[in-house]
């Protein structure tokens, strides 16, 4: 990136909230039925139904924006957004306009150069969503043959998250949704699948000399599925914008969107006139307040978030922040770790295996963590074994393998793979004699004072016992055997 | 007497009695109407089978010793904008012609719970934006007292077929006098209820700030009975308030003393016809004769009633009638793309006086104009209501004609809408001010039309108003006549 220019990034995030049922009626909100099949009067906007809004909406809201820890507006109120559009069915959203639920939030996020960086939430309201398109003939509304609608996911809630424009590369914007992403998924107020649209990001784009104040003119890029669309989305279009300006050209305000495939932002029609969308207050929803005691009640349900997780970890776990910062970005690994560490001695062991070899594992079996047959206790139960010397760590590499590919308990495989330590001195003494008599020339060496041949003996001793020997034991014994010989 | 003639309680009497059985009163209502209603026009769709259907049901259960609501088997008359499951439900408009909810309004399915059986759903204003009727995308309804004349409206067609005697009782809704007018220009008892008292699910919204459902009858008994049958908190609207209903019928008693009446000064001077004035000084003598207090009122607000009520209530109806766009129940326009499919379809199924008035609405919101119009409208609406609680510091209801003048001739104001709003002036601070009002007649003008007079109190002080209505109606009983419309009487 041109560093004579810097990047203003804002995201606009929406949120399916996984309440089992939609935020003004009883029907179910849940992905994948058969089109038109969870419908009611309500969510198809027949004349005279009424919206009565979903108690548990509000709940996980009010539980979003404590985790972000914003301010919960007191007195709050829901409105009208009004525009046509054939998958609206009210020709109104039910939304929030200028009493959002929460304000003034912030999380925090730290990049690979090892930055720790505050980046502010201005908002987060309430909505419902749209039902959903189905064109045929062609991609969109504009050229197809005939649409039908599906309001299976009309009024579905949703609740919008707005960041201040604090982000300055696409690395903090992913990082800052990866982490909004954990934040909501460890409350528990959404499922947090990007694949189902149940988090939708756009994001705002400008770029500006850098070290000026004021702001460019931003580009709205929409259609970002992935973790890795954002970023890769927003390298395209600062590059783009900063090409323009550096070329004394000017950037349009105007709505673009993401294809993938090409790897480019490519303008949407900007022709059309901006929307007024007569924003009032919603008259069927009476302004309500949200008292502290509420507040209280909901902040008291609160799981440990990921940042205090990442805490958790430094201060009273003792891993380096490195390690906290790899475990707690993927929630479902934390999990797993904490799992595994119940009651554990050496958590540390337990992180390094995580990160090693069972991270290398999985990477190369394109398995996510979730999918690993091997239960948390059993790693446990694999460390614990190399504390007290029931294998070696380098027996415990072929055995993490094996206990990953099969979901058995590590003793079971150590029996039936013959993987137990050579602790019986006899034996041990049996294979540094082999050793020793398969390399006369090393020996004579040792006994000639070159005494480093040593290490190379017991290497080879390892090898023969196919590192079963324990190595202290090797290590003392050897010497002794060695005794035995003579130059 | 017919059957025909008698009031819902009275009826009620003789079911319970067994003189008279549920579908022969049926019967006789629908018979009537076969006979009348081409005269009147007060019926969009009449549905004899279903109630017939009913009203054997209520007498088999009757017959079974069954203990039956108070109205079981009273016939009743239900207005066009509350959504009956199976029934075809048109706001009297084309955009609805073909629209058959798969629900039922809330208070609609009340009453029927209650055992009474609806014999039709009734004209109206399309979408109830109108005071006399004439909007009704498919005919007129002519007022009973002369059918040359309009029954008032929106509610004109439930009106005109309690007038009539096509049934001793109808639902209405009032937005800003939708039920008070009709019934004042029809010798009726209507009454708009407080806010939130009776449910407004399944009423197809015109102004939801402003909408509520009512009952309109020809004595105050039947109202108050009526509207005991409906009132009450509904989960599915979230406006609906919480209270327990008190009992209705408490005050019907005939005695005022004590009670305290404050006649509005604004809306007993200019603009007013005379004879109205007096047939309501008339009432306060009454009144006092009956012990109550009466004493002038000022509501200083109340001029700028008009301008508050059509800012409020267009703007809500600009975003309410938005959901008539041609994709799902309504109408669909053919046409080449989809933004010229929606306006198609919105010209041809709106019709003019809907169109002034989601432009208007659209317009009040605005981007720019909001706190000019629709922000200051809601604060008028903030002043009046501290108005009728200065009032009502010191008044138990107060009292007003419900309109300026009598029941006007069809096709006189149609030209001039800015003359039919002036004429709501009375009626729309109940609305603004979410309080209820209550309309009944109190005389007859030379032309022997009748003359309404409102009553309005408190937020839930329905019984007091009841009360105050049925010692004037023991007095002053103007509820008992009937129309003698030449047209009606020949035909019977």
């Amino acid at each position: 990136m041109n560093t004579a220019y810097e990047a203003v990034i804002g995201l606009e995030v929406h949120v399916e909230l996984s309440t089992e049922t939609k935020i003004f009626c009883a029907c179910k909100a849940h992905f994948g039925a058969e089109p038109n099949h969870h419908v009611c009067p309500v969510c198809l906007g027949l004349p005279g139904a009424l919206p009565v809004l979903n108690a548990r909406v509000l709940e996980y809201g009010i539980k979003a924006g404590l985790a972000l820890e914003g301010n919960i507006a007191r007195q709050t109120k829901f409105d009208r957004k009004n525009y046509f559009y054939p998958d609206l069915p009210k020709g109104y959203q039910i939304s929030q306009y200028d009493q959002p639920l929460m304000q003034g939030g912030h999380l925090e996020i730290c990049t690979e150069a090892g930055e720790v960086r505050r980046i502010g939430i201005t908002r987060l309201h309430l909505e419902e969503d749209a039902g959903k398109l189905v064109h045929q003939g062609s991609a969109n509304l504009a050229g197809s043959t005939y649409s039908l609608v599906d309001l299976n996911r009309a009024g579905v809630p949703l609740c919008e998250i707005v960041s201040e424009p604090d982000i300055r590369t696409p690395e903090e914007a992913r990082l800052y949704l990866q982490e909004l992403r954990n934040i909501l998924v460890t409350c528990g107020v959404t499922d947090g699948r990007m694949e189902e649209g149940s988090l939708r990001c756009d994001v705002n784009v400008s770029v500006r000399p850098a070290g000026s104040t004021t702001f460019g003119t931003r580009a709205e890029v929409k259609n970002l599925n992935s973790f890795r669309a954002v970023q890769r989305s927003l390298e395209y279009e600062i590059e783009r914008q900063i090409d323009l300006v550096s070329k004394g050209q000017k950037v349009v305000q105007e709505t673009r969107t993401w294809s993938e495939e090409r790897g480019v932002t490519l303008s949407m029609r900007s022709k059309e006139a901006a929307h007024d969308y007569r924003y009032f207050p919603e008259p069927d929803l009476p302004a309500f307040e949200i008292s502290e005691d509420r507040i209280a009640e909901v902040l008291a349900t609160l799981p440990e978030l990921p940042a205090q997780r990442r805490q958790r970890y430094i201060e009273v776990v003792g891993l380096p922040a490195y390690d906290a910062g790899v475990l707690t970005d993927n929630l479902e690994l934390a999990a797993y770790f904490d799992a595994a560490c119940e009651g554990a001695p050496n958590p540390k062991a337990i992180a390094n295996w995580l990160m090693g070899d069972v991270a290398g594992y999985l990477n190369a079996q394109k398995l996510a963590i979730a999918e690993l047959p091997m239960r948390a206790e059993h790693l446990r139960e694999m460390v614990a074994m190399i504390d007290s010397d029931e294998i070696s760590g380098k027996i415990a590499k072929t055995l993490v393998v094996e206990m990953m590919k099969s979901g058995q308990a590590p003793r079971a495989l150590v029996q039936s793979l013959g993987l137990s330590q050579i602790s019986d001195d006899s034996a041990i003494v049996e294979a540094i004699r082999a050793v020793l008599a398969a390399n006369p020339g090393q020996v004579a060496d040792y006994h000639a004072g070159k005494t480093k041949v040593v290490g190379w003996l017991v290497g080879q001793v390892m090898r023969q016992t196919q590192g079963r020997a324990k190595p202290d034991a090797v290590n003392r014994l050897i010497v002794e055997v060695l005794a035995e010989t003579t130059g | 007497m017919t059957l025909t003639d008698l009031t819902a309680h009275q009826l009620a009497g003789r079911l319970r009695a067994r003189e008279i059985s549920s579908v022969e009163v049926t019967r006789a209502f629908l018979d009537r109407i076969d006979m009348l209603e081409p005269r009147v026009g007060a019926f969009v769709t009449l549905t004899p089978d279903q109630a017939l259907e009913q009203a054997r049901s209520i007498d088999e259960r009757r017959a079974r010793g069954e203990d039956l609501p108070l109205l079981a088997g009273v016939p009743m008359a239900t207005k066009d904008n509350l959504c009956t499951r199976g029934v075809r439900t048109t706001c009297s408009s084309k955009m609805l012609a073909d629209f058959v909810p798969p629900y039922d309004s809330t208070a609609y399915r009340r009453l029927v719970e209650h055992g009474l059986v609806s014999v039709g759903k009734t004209n109206l204003d399309e979408f109830a934006m109108g005071s006399s009727t004439e909007n009704s995308a498919f005919h007129p309804t002519r007022n009973p007292w002369d059918l040359e004349r309009v029954p008032g409206g929106s509610s004109g067609g439930s009106a005109a077929a309690v007038a009539a005697r096509f049934a001793p009782l109808a639902t209405g809704s009032d937005t800003g006098g939708s039920i008070r007018q009709p019934a004042a220009l029809c010798g009726l008892v209507g009454m708009k209820p407080t806010y939130g008292l009776v449910s407004r699910y399944g009423l197809v919204a015109f102004a939801s700030s402003l909408d509520q459902i009512g009952p309109m009858t020809r004595d105050v008994r039947d109202n108050a009975l009526m509207l005991q049958a409906m009132a009450g908190h509904d989960p599915l609207d979230a406006t609906s308030l919480p209270h327990d209903v008190p009992d209705l019928l408490a005050g019907l008693t005939g005695d005022l003393t004590g009670v305290r009446i404050g006649l509005i000064e604004e809306l007993m001077g200019e603009g007013i016809r005379p004879e109205t004035r007096e047939a309501i000084l008339a009432a306060v003598k009454v009144l006092e004769a009956r012990g109550a207090i009466v004493e002038p009122v000022s509501l200083p607000m109340a001029q700028h009633g008009i301008a508050a009520y059509y800012l409020v209530a267009t703007a809500e109806a600009s975003s309410n009638l938005a959901r008539y766009d041609g994709v799902r129940y309504t109408i669909r326009a053919e046409a080449d793309d989809i933004l010229s499919m929606f306006k198609k379809t919105r010209a041809q199924g709106f019709g003019a006086e809907v169109k002034r008035r989601i432009m208007l609405g659209t317009y009040a919101l605005s981007s720019g104009y909001y706190d000019a119009y629709y922000k200051k409208a809601q604060q008028l609406r903030t002043l009046i209501r501290e108005d009728y609680a200065r009032a009502f510091a010191r008044f138990d209801a107060v009292l007003s004609p419900t309109t300026p003048d009598t029941a006007f001739r069809i096709g006189e104001k149609t030209g001039d809408p800015l003359a039919m709003y002036l004429s709501d002036i009375a009626t729309v601070l109940a609305n603004l001010a979410g309080i209820p009002a209550l309309s009944m007649p109190c005389g007859l003008d030379r032309g022997g039309l009748p003359i309404g007079l409102q009553l309005q109190g408190p937020a839930l002080s329905e019984t007091t108003l009841y009360r105050i209505a049925y010692a004037y109606e023991q007095a002053a009983p103007f509820t008992a006549l009937a129309p003698v419309s030449a047209a009606l009487v020949a035909q019977e």
